[in-house]
């Protein structure tokens, strides 16, 4: 079943175009995976999503991006209630320089979810419980997010994503500052959490791609150039670009 | 490696050796310079802190004090008449002078010692009919000698101490009867036109006060600003025209500050001349740009990730300003806000403009009583003959000094307790 459904998306920043007609079905509880060379526009496009394009000021949107019958490039959308159902995690871990529990306190704060403090000790920690962090920082909730390690402190940032209960979450390029122990176990979670979410990962790693998704889109200059089931896109692509790309001949 | 190579790297070398020296020369100079200011501002300014007595002795006579009740109250003593008391006091030091010649021993305390033996008695009222000993400002002139900054080998016309003084000065410091203290007045007492009493305590209350009022006012509307110019006024050519503006009044002479306040604050609104509340309000009109420039700087420099993340979580643009950036760019806003006052406390030319010069004997209460401020005070004494105002000059600079000097420890420490890692 499809969640989100891109038609004919066009991205200019400035005058430069990112983006060139790109239309995918992104589909209910898999994982997607987009992959190419840098500057290809996967992680523009991901950003439109939940509208994180909003921030840079040049950056101008045309097409359709419909989750669940809902348009998402439209004016009128509440981009709030959009990303409280469609989360993100970063390249770079980005704790907020709080303590560890205000840190995945912070979105159900804002939001209004938990009603009490044992609801949200509760939200607090299912969500690291999730992110299968909670057995490392039970003990010390109140220490700053910041002083975790690398992984850990990315795993922080998903339990932050999905203490709101997202629809969707999405990962740009999450593993990119992460040594491969703390990568392992990264992959693992999105296995997990795909029981549940919807997840659209840009990743450089082509294994990794290969290990964690469903389907997999190619990227290259600002189009997508071909979309499939990941076993398909590996082993026996359509177009010549991607098996190049795959193969590792360029990018 | 042949010698062309040779050459190049010992060339290299030597540039770097050269350049170390330049910026140790200057280091060297720089140091050098501030030695010489400290030095001359200490050498002239500590002896103020000292101050000269002269001890004699005061008999509380009733019948001259004009008391007539046998158990005088608090108010008999209030309203005594002090001055035969205060004067025999002075004229008991030599018996023998002729009465036409006695101002030269009453000169040699300051004017205000028949308040001196009032203050006395008033506090020790069984004092009454006894003799005792009592310690009196010593003059101007005879704190000089005895700080040794009158030189005495000069003929006498040409000195402020005649010999007579002079000899009634060794006989008393002979006898130990002159004392030099802690000057404990100069802390606490206010302007005088009489050096031996003068003090900082209107002006330093004055600068305090000004300070306070020109934080009050410029701090949130300093802040607000930045925060909106920075996180959510859109980037047009009208707000870069503001930014072009905001540095540029950064720059601007700070008496232009002080003839806006005068044609605008007392002239329109009628503020009361000479008082903290329109002084505060001038230097904050100094201290809004840098505090501007400083908390615009500091909220750009808070990571863009963090940006993300709290919108990335749904937070509105409100929400990640004021539960993130803000709270995050707090240590530089502070840091600069501290200097940006550091530098209005020492402003003089604006205080001049409205009025802050004017001479003060009394202690400001609220910011709305005529005040000094310190830099205008060491101003208006800059401009006084008297040996003892060089030295109070000196001391005031000194305690302005302090003043600044814990003012940027406290940027350091804000800006060391509050700054947070991020990643």
């Amino acid at each position: 079943m499809s969640k989100i459904k891109a038609e004919n998306v066009n991205v200019y920043y400035g005058s430069k175009q990112a983006l060139f007609d790109v239309s995918i079905d992104i589909a209910e509880k898999e994982v997607t995976a987009l992959i190419g060379p840098s500057g290809c526009g996967k992680s523009t496009f991901l950003r439109c999503l939940n509208r994180m394009n909003d921030v840079i000021e040049i950056c101008r949107v045309e097409g359709s991006i419909k989750m669940d019958n809902l348009e998402l490039n439209s004016r009128k959308l509440d981009v709030v209630r959009l990303r409280e159902k469609v989360g993100m995690v970063f390249q770079k871990p980005n704790p907020f320089p709080k303590t560890i529990y205000e840190n995945v306190a912070y979105g159900p704060t804002i939001h209004g979810i938990a009603q009490s403090k044992e609801e949200m000790d509760q939200i607090v920690e299912t969500s690291l419980k999730k992110a299968a962090l909670w057995n490392e920082v039970k003990d010390r909730l109140d220490e700053i997010g910041t002083g975790l390690s690398g992984g850990q402190q990315q795993r922080l940032c998903i339990a932050r994503a999905i203490s709101v209960s997202p629809e969707v979450i999405l990962m740009d390029e999450p593993c990119s500052a992460l040594d491969p122990i703390a990568t392992a176990q990264i992959e693992e979670l999105i296995d997990d959490l795909k029981k549940e979410v919807t997840i659209v990962i840009v990743t450089h790693s082509m294994s990794q791609a290969a290990r964690v998704s469903q389907k997999t889109g190619f990227f290259h200059l600002g189009k997508l150039i071909e979309f499939g089931p990941t076993d398909k896109i590996f082993k026996n692509p359509d177009n010549q670009q991607t098996q190049d790309y795959i193969t590792g001949r360029f990018g | 490696m042949n010698n062309y190579k040779k050459n190049l790297l010992k060339k290299r070398y030597n540039a770097e050796r050269r350049f170390q020296w330049y910026g140790k020369i200057a280091i060297g100079l720089a140091l050098t310079f501030l030695a010489v200011f400290m030095f001359q501002i200490f050498s002239k300014g500590y002896s103020a802190f000292q101050k000269t007595w002269i001890v004699t002795e005061v008999h509380y006579d009733k019948e001259l004090l004009l008391i007539d009740a046998e158990s005088p109250s608090k108010d008999d003593l209030e309203n005594a008449d002090y001055y035969d008391v205060a004067y025999k006091a002075m004229t008991s030091l030599d018996p023998g002078l002729p009465e036409e010649e006695d101002r030269q021993l009453i000169q040699m305390v300051s004017y205000k010692y028949e308040t001196e033996v009032k203050d006395l008695l008033l506090k020790n009222p069984d004092f009454l009919g006894k003799i005792v000993p009592i310690k009196l400002t010593a003059s101007d002139d005879v704190d000089q000698v005895h700080k040794g900054n009158y030189p005495r080998d000069i003929p006498e016309k040409n000195r402020r101490v005649n010999d007579y003084q002079l000899q009634i000065y060794d006989m008393l410091n002979e006898r130990g009867d002159i004392l030099s203290e802690f000057n404990i007045s100069f802390f606490t007492s206010p302007d005088s036109r009489e050096a031996e009493l003068a003090g900082i305590a209107s002006s330093f209350m004055g600068t305090v006060f000004s300070i306070l009022v020109c934080l009050a006012f410029s701090f949130p509307i300093a802040v607000l600003a930045a925060i909106y110019l920075e996180e959510f006024a859109p980037k047009n050519k009208f707000t870069d025209f503001i930014e072009v503006n905001i540095n540029n009044l950064a720059a601007v002479p700070s008496i232009v500050f002080g003839l806006l306040g005068l044609g605008i604050l007392l002239a329109v609104f009628n503020l009361p001349r000479s008082t903290p509340l329109v002084g505060g309000i001038t230097l904050s009109l100094m201290t809004l740009p840098t505090i501007i420039i400083a908390a615009r700087a500091s909220l750009k420099a808070v990571p863009p990730s963090i940006r993300e993340a709290a919108l990335a979580m749904g937070a509105s643009n409100m929400q990640t300003t004021m539960h993130h950036t803000v709270p995050l760019s707090m240590p530089g806003t502070l840091s600069g806000t501290i200097i940006g006052l550091a530098q209005a406390l020492g402003e003089t030319a604006p205080l001049i403009l409205i009025g802050m010069v004017a001479f003060v004997n009394t202690i400001p209460g609220t910011p709305v009583d005529p005040a000094a401020s310190l830099p205008v005070q060491i101003y208006i004494w800059s401009e006084s003959a008297e040996r003892g105002f060089v030295e109070k000059v000196s001391a005031c600079i000194m305690v302005l000094l302090a003043f600044l000097i814990l003012m940027n420890l406290a940027a350091q420490i804000v800006r060391h307790k509050f700054e947070k890692k991020w990643s």
